[in-house]
């Protein structure tokens, strides 16, 4: 009797600790392996007309490349009394007082990079001038890694947006892949007494109506090149898909097949076809359809409820796709149909899987752990299976869609009451909330 | 050519450094959650041991305009009190939750929550603008009594389902025979009408699963009707999955209600 109990309790052991092993490998995928250049940001200064743009300027540049996750950002309380503005204050000793490269190296600042730089008004315009070095290199030419102009309005709006393009330069120096900078974020709003498709700047800004159907309109989808969302409408009665120009808000002809249901539109990653789930023959079941709905053919003939269906990135052969009944699991398949297999193990409701760009990750949500209903948003490495929970139980939090970055993820959650949308890191952390105003549910993150 | 000029001095910086920290956490705020109200006035009696009214946390409707047929949802949010209602024909509710209303004309709705420590009341007011609207069309001409949507609603039941489920189950074998029976009346009497079987799910799936499930349901209360000799050519089917919920709480009485066929009057 013992004997047999502590067999077991050495087996649990084993494999917890193998679960916990596999935890780490994926762990150590999204918080980016190795580790993050540490970088000084000073504050900018401007001369005459300037200085009073100064403020948004800082702010702006400094939450970028914080947002961006490439970067261990430096706290300036520990920076040293004076810092350079132009390449020609640089001294090769200055004694901690900041004008050395050293002084930002050594201790308490601890930085591997120096961001500095100046604006002023020139000729009715603001003039950006911003340097970027290496603190740990003694040669100055070669310590200098960016030396860069930048021209915008001389108003608050012009000294956020050459802010905005120096921390995107910064970023993509340092390998940050795909910006984030003009990406947007489709999402459905009740806020106008209908569920309407709804969009904003990434950053939660210029939120605006798309559609004006004064019916149910859910789901969006947006195409690879940002320039169409394929959406869900009971505007005609039943549940059909409809496409939106996200340029005009102008729809877009799309042929339904005679169903009581067409829904869950999504693109494949040359943007040429249409996956959607259809009722034409029955179940609701996969098809494949080009950009007007015409051509259609269906994918799948198993006897279920299929939802989501989500081509790969980098392998269009290869699909993802929630069923049930039975406690609904995200599963993969060929882009023929064939070759169907779990990819979530059976426990909980699995649903709303998101491709990383990479085409080896996804986000999803599920409630694993949880009671019925209460989703949690995770990341699995698709051919490992390994996964990783990134919210822990406040409210249901779903529909992860991956930012074009690959860093970042957006999401909607019902922590402060009602649903709305939040992006985060893929690490979980830096959790920001967009939306305020009504329900808000249903986000996708568009390139443009 | 580049324009240089002078540093300022450090206490300035050191001003700026200030000023800039005190309009980062002024902008960083996060949304405007009400305040909770300000505690009780001192109890008449001191003896008696201090409880605490309800407090209404949240009693808004949303959006507070609307033009007339539009709708707003209106919200609520109770804690310490025993039993909560709210006027205009809404009566009692849980201590939270939402509805979906269409008034007519300029309402305000007051929500009354009592508890073991008194009562509390909060109004909501909803103003609707817009033309008053027309006269209904006449009722059209029917052989039986009331209109096709009256009839609809008081003859036809509900039937309900299990959680991720179509299956007929006995009960609801029982409420689609007596559909069955009220159909063949009604499409008697309406020798035009068609009648919708809405499907509809609980609010815990995904709500793209829902579409499909609904989907499932609705066919499955179609073919019971069907095999029962009502023509299959006045039903439709639609799926609302879980976008129109018949009630918003989180247990298992409102789930159940949510997981359900439903009929209404066809186009």
């Amino acid at each position: 009797m013992t004997r047999k109990f502590t067999l077991l309790l050495v087996t649990a052991f084993a494999l917890l600790g193998s679960a916990i092993a596999l935890a780490q490998d994926i762990q150590a995928w999204i918080t980016g392996a190795g580790g993050k250049p540490a970088l000084a940001v000073v504050d900018f200064r401007g001369a005459g007309a300037a200085q009073p743009l100064m403020a948004a300027f800082n702010s702006t540049l400094f939450d970028d490349l914080q947002g961006s996750g490439v970067f261990d950002m430096k706290s300036k309380s520990l920076f040293p009394l004076n810092n350079p503005q132009r390449p020609e204050d640089l001294r090769a000793e200055d004694n901690n007082q900041g004008y050395a490269l050293a002084d930002w190296a050594g201790s308490p600042t601890n930085a591997s990079h120096l961001v500095f730089g100046y604006t002023a008004a020139q000729n009715g315009a603001l003039v950006l001038y911003g340097d970027v070095y290496d603190t740990r290199q003694s040669n100055l030419q070669s310590a200098q890694l960016m030396a860069q102009r930048y021209a915008g309005s001389l108003d608050e709006a012009g000294a956020i947006h050459v802010a905005h393009e120096f921390a995107n330069d910064i970023i993509q120096k340092f390998g940050g892949s795909g910006s984030l900078l003009g990406s947007r974020i489709y999402f459905v709003s009740d806020r106008s007494g209908n569920s309407e498709i709804w969009a904003m700047d990434w950053d939660g800004n210029n939120q605006k109506q798309m559609t004006s159907l004064k019916s149910i309109s859910i789901m969006p989808s947006v195409s690879p090149d940002g320039s169409r969302l394929a959406f869900t409408s009971y505007a005609k009665g039943t549940p059909r898909i409809m496409i939106v120009d996200t340029l005009t808000s102008r729809l877009l002809p799309f042929y339904n097949q005679e169903a009581s249901l067409n829904a869950n539109a999504s693109f494949t990653p040359d943007g040429k076809q249409i996956y959607y789930v259809s009722t034409a023959a029955g179940l609701p079941q996969v098809y494949v359809a080009a950009l007007d709905g015409q051509g259609f053919r269906r994918i799948s003939h198993r006897d279920a409820i299929e939802a989501e269906p989500k081509v790969n990135p980098k392998n269009p052969s290869l699909m993802l796709f929630v069923a049930g009944p039975g406690g609904q699991q995200i599963y993969e398949m060929n882009s023929d149909g064939v070759g169907v297999q779990k990819v979530t193990n059976g426990e909980g409701e699995a649903s709303n899987p998101s491709w990383h760009p990479d085409g080896q990750h996804i986000a999803f949500s599920w409630t694993r752990g949880y009671a019925k209903g209460d989703f949690n948003v995770f990341v699995m490495d698709i051919g490992t299976r390994q996964f990783v929970q990134l919210t822990h139980s406040e409210g249901r939090n779903e529909n992860p869609v991956w930012a074009p970055d690959g860093r970042h993820l957006v999401f909607a959650s019902t922590r402060n009451g009602r649903s709305q949308i939040y992006t985060m890191l893929a690490d979980g952390s830096q959790v920001k909330q967009l939306t305020m105003q009504g329900t808000n549910r249903f986000p996708v993150w568009g390139v443009k | 050519m580049k324009t240089y000029f002078l540093g300022f001095p450090r206490a300035a910086r050191l001003t700026v450094a200030l000023l800039l920290m005190v309009l980062v956490s002024a902008c960083s705020k996060k949304a405007p959650i009400a305040p909770p109200p300000p505690p009780a006035p001192a109890a008449a009696t001191p003896a008696a041991p201090a409880q605490q009214r309800p407090v209404v946390a949240d009693f808004s409707i949303e959006p507070s305009s609307i033009e007339r047929g539009q709708s707003a949802v209106l919200r609520w949010s109770v804690t310490g009190a025993n039993d909560v209602s709210i006027n205009n024909g809404i009566g009692t509710v849980t201590a939270m939750g939402n509805q979906r209303l269409t008034p007519a004309n300029t309402t305000t709705y007051t929500l009354t929550a009592n508890g073991p420590g008194g009562q509390a009341m909060a109004n909501a007011t909803v103003t609707v603008t817009g033309p008053a609207a027309p006269p209904p069309p006449p009722p059209p001409a029917s052989r039986g009594a009331g209109t096709l949507e009256s009839r609809i609603q008081s003859d036809l039941r509900d039937v309900l389902f299990d959680y991720d489920s179509n299956n007929i189950r006995d009960d609801a074998r029982a409420a689609l025979t007596t559909d069955a029976d009220a159909l063949k009346r009604i499409f008697a009497d309406f020798p035009n009408a068609t009648v919708v079987v809405e499907g509809h799910c609980d609010e815990r799936g995904s709500a793209e699963y829902n579409l499909g499930l609904g989907d499932r349901r609705s066919t499955a209360a179609r073919d019971f009707l069907t095999q029962l000799g009502v023509p299959a050519g006045r039903l439709k089917t639609i799926s609302y999955g879980k976008e129109r919920p018949v009630c918003t709480e989180s247990d298992e009485s409102c789930w159940q209600r949510n997981r359900r066929a439903h009929f209404s009057v066809g186009q």
